[in-house]
């Protein structure tokens, strides 16, 4: 129990060293926010732009107030986007690449799970090939290919689908698939694995040697075990899932947290970044955790 | 599992309110999410679309030409000696929430934009007026000096330092947009998220998410209502030029805005159908050089190296959207001015430059870096072509330096390369917002150079009355800019794109400026 107070514990400290690694090293990449093709119309505006982000003052003290501000959830303004804070431009977009992660997590588990968990009884030879087939192709052909080869069949030949934006439920489902058909093959290779063990372990042995039927021992006895890896990749992945793929996000133009990982780099918007990263590291930390509780949850051994 | 789904599919559904049922009467598609609407801070193109939406100026563009036409203003007075305007307010022009727009609240936006604590960067359009430049710069602590006045509540008298023949198209600028002072006042800095929001311009913000779209309603209250033939706007925003295209052909967007949105490797074999629409446009792609350290210290050099580019074949094998090809700054026919042709393509005059310089046959030339920024095809083969020219014509050993676009500018600003690709889109239709880039004190500068004669011919053009000799001054800076001094020289003048199919979309035409008011713009069929 101790341990899990001071796991949980340790997340501000984790947060802060995020924030203050980021803070610093993004201020020694080269060019910044005020770097623009058109230059400010006077230094007099060039600094009252700048004194307006506070960086007339000294680095030490522009740290001071931004870990000030943290503390307080604030996470400063946006240095691209002059209208909106970082805390509202997260506010806009995280619902929707949660959404979009949450749908895509349950099409990864909700195919992978059943195609690895048949493949690895063997029971049906064409089952396993299919299974196999499924997950080589899932797992090898990248999301920037399979996109764009689903919204050309799907939405342009077809016609049955929208071939971007975000709104209606239609919307989802191509951007679902493209993002959830690559970990559906992952999670059905962990689960095949999981449970090809499983079968021959000597407790689905005595299960088998009491005279249980087959589905009560693969459902009852094998099954819960052979998730143990499904569920400790499922933290991570999650997190990947949650905080929006950028090629996804881009490729569908949807509305999402994904666009921001790489833009607010290039456009040099240091408090974006920064809270991005933050969000990122809260999010894995909590799903790391979640997973672990829920590992313990149903692996006896681990609560020894 | 199936719950989670489930959940996911009612955020999704409930959240947006975005159906394809909801279908706008118009859908844009618009680029990049903007920084900013407020018309004094903004500087994007895709910024600017939004912000003439909603606020509109004393003047407006004319959708045909792009020049300018009454705005708020319904008609205005110009003194014999062009320095004077005298601005007449609609008494019918009022904002989209009741209020009367007044003649103070023009001439206070005006103050609010020159403003340093504003931080407007297109501050410097307001050099034109009389102590604008200073006030700007910070030499001049009170705004209200501003050349700008109201006599009345409906009239508007602008004092200018000189002639200004662009001053109309100016004011319709989103510079010059009034802002409403209360709100502002109010909301500060944050004003422009408010709702309602006050309009001006012949629509209302309906609602604004980000990264995905601006919905826009009719203004009810904007004087001209009668002439917007378009209840429902969606302005979308995005980055992903393939994605722009495919909601295109599909028929989800209607217009595609800007070319930069528009897959550029597409570009030549679109520019042949006839829902894209390909025009002369506002801007110049060029090469500055580096005029504070060697090589291009010795303008020999610089002109040697301008003389070996062949500009042809770059827009015959790589641009092949039929640009001109150009080694000037200014694109010819801005503001009805023929710029000099800069120096021809010659390789044998240039290696005697060259050999006159000290490096016959390119011998002792130190390796030279061209640097541009990367993400696009072109900029990228235009850096191997004229690496390749370089090499067979001078001798000369060239290596490409791609630099991620802040860095790029960073080090263009800090004068941390050798030559560099650049370009320039227009402020308004006129050379001087091409050829001020290179006085002395500019920001954009970027080069090194300074050249008294030329910052002098250049005041003198701007004091000039008489529009034909101005024409001449000017061209004779230009002249000295690209022929004899050569800090910089041109490649080729861009060329603009963008989708609509004239039999679904009506009330908009190609034009230079690239404006397109949305007063007049509608969908012709469903």
């Amino acid at each position: 129990m101790r341990s899990w107070i001071a796991r949980v514990a340790l997340i501000p400290v984790m947060l802060w060293v995020v924030a203050t690694l980021g803070f610093f090293l993004l201020r020694a990449v080269p060019g910044g926010p005020f770097d623009r093709e058109r230059a400010a119309a006077s230094r007099e505006v060039e600094a009252a732009l700048k004194a307006r982000y506070h960086w007339d003052e000294p680095l030490w003290r522009q740290y001071l107030r931004y870990l000030g501000n943290l503390a307080r959830g604030d996470l400063g303004p946006s240095l691209k986007y002059r209208n909106h804070s970082v805390n509202d431009l997260l506010g806009q977009t995280v619902p929707v690449s949660l959404s979009l992660g949450a749908m895509a997590f349950g099409v990864a588990m909700g195919l992978g799970i059943p195609i690895g968990a048949v493949a690895a009884l063997g029971r049906y030879r064409w089952a396993d090939r299919v299974a196999s087939l499924l997950t080589l192709v899932g797992v090898c052909i990248p999301v920037f290919v399979l996109g764009p080869f689903l919204i050309l069949v799907a939405g342009l030949w077809l016609e049955w689908l929208p071939v971007a934006l975000w709104g209606h439920w239609n919307h989802a489902v191509l951007p679902t698939l493209t993002l959830g058909l690559y970990f559906a093959a992952r999670v059905s290779r962990w689960m095949r694995e999981g449970m090809q063990e499983v079968l021959k372990s000597p407790h689905v042995q005595a299960a088998r040697a009491k005279g249980l039927s087959e589905t009560v021992v693969v459902v009852r006895h094998a099954l819960p075990v052979a998730l143990l890896p499904v569920i400790s990749y499922a933290g991570p992945m999650l997190a990947d899932l949650l905080t929006g793929s950028f090629v996804v996000e881009n490729l569908f133009q949807i509305p999402g947290t994904g666009a921001f990982f790489i833009n607010s780099f290039f456009s040099r918007d240091y408090t974006m970044m920064i809270g991005m990263i933050l969000f990122y590291s809260l999010l894995l930390q909590v799903l790391n955790l979640g997973s672990d509780l829920l590992l313990r949850w149903v692996d006896p051994r681990i609560r020894a | 599992m199936f719950l989670v789904l489930l959940v996911a599919f009612l955020i999704l559904g409930g959240g947006a309110g975005c159906s394809p049922a909801d279908r706008a009467d118009l859908v844009l598609h618009n680029g990049p999410e903007p920084e900013t609407i407020d018309p004094q801070i903004l500087t994007g193109q895709a910024d600017g679309r939004i912000a003439s939406a909603l606020f509109e100026g004393l003047t407006r563009f004319n959708p045909t030409n792009g020049l300018a036409m009454p705005g708020l203003a319904s008609r205005w007075d110009i003194s014999p000696d062009g320095r004077t305007y005298t601005f007449h307010l609609r008494p019918e022009a009022r904002w989209s929430t009741g209020e009367v727009i007044t003649a103070d609240e023009v001439v206070w936006s005006w103050r609010r934009a020159v403003t340093p604590t504003t931080a407007a960067d297109y501050a410097s359009q307001f050099f034109c007026i009389r102590n604008g430049r200073a006030i700007v710069n910070g030499e001049l602590r009170d705004a209200s000096q501003l050349g700008a006045e109201a006599p009345d509540a409906r009239t508007v008298r602008v004092h200018l330092e000189n002639p200004t023949p662009y001053f109309l198209e100016l004011v319709a600028s989103r510079v010059f947009f009034p802002v409403p002072r209360k709100a502002i006042e109010q909301q500060g800095d944050q004003w422009i998220r408010a709702d309602p929001l006050p309009c001006s311009g012949p629509y209302l913000l309906e609602g604004w998410r980000v990264n995905d779209r601006f919905r826009l309603r009719r203004n009810p209250r904007y004087w001209d209502a009668d002439r917007v033939a378009t209840e429902r706007i969606d302005i979308l925003s995005g980055d992903n030029p393939s994605t722009a295209l495919n909601l295109f052909l599909k028929g989800e967007v209607d217009l595609i805005s800007d070319r930069k949105i528009i897959p550029g490797e597409l570009g030549p074999e679109l520019a042949q159908r006839p829902d894209f629409q390909r025009f002369d446009y506002l801007g110049q792609d060029f090469i500055r050089f580096n005029t504070t350290r060697k090589p291009f210290q010795d303008a020999r050099v610089r002109r040697a190296v301008a003389m070996a580019i062949d500009r042809s074949r770059i827009t015959a094998r790589i641009t092949r959207m039929g640009e001109r090809a150009s080694a000037a700054v200014t694109p010819a026919g801005t503001g009805g001015y023929e710029p000099p042709a800069g120096l021809p393509w010659d390789p044998s005059a240039a290696r005697a430059l060259l050999s006159e310089a000290g490096y016959p046959g390119g011998r002792g030339f130190p390796v030279i870096e061209y640097t541009f920024n990367v993400g696009s095809r072109i900029y990228e083969q235009t850096g191997v072509e004229v690496q390749s020219m370089l090499r067979e014509h001078l001798g000369i050993r060239v290596e490409l330096r791609p630099l991620e676009w802040k860095t790029y500018l960073a080090e263009m600003s800090a004068l941390n390369y050798d030559f560099i690709r650049g370009s320039w889109v227009g402020d308004y239709d006129d050379p001087m917002t091409f050829l001020d880039i290179f006085l002395s004190d500019s920001g954009n500068n970027r080069t090194g150079w300074k050249d008294s004669r030329y910052d002098r011919l250049l005041q003198t053009a701007a004091a000039e009355a008489d529009p034909r000799r101005r024409l001449g001054i000017l061209r004779q800076a230009e002249t000295l800019l690209v022929e004899e001094a050569v800090p910089v020289t041109g490649l080729y003048s861009h060329v603009g794109l963008y989708a609509a199919d004239p039999r679904k979309v009506g009330g908009i035409w190609a034009n230079r400026m690239d404006e397109h008011p949305f007063f007049s713009m509608r969908r012709l069929r469903p």
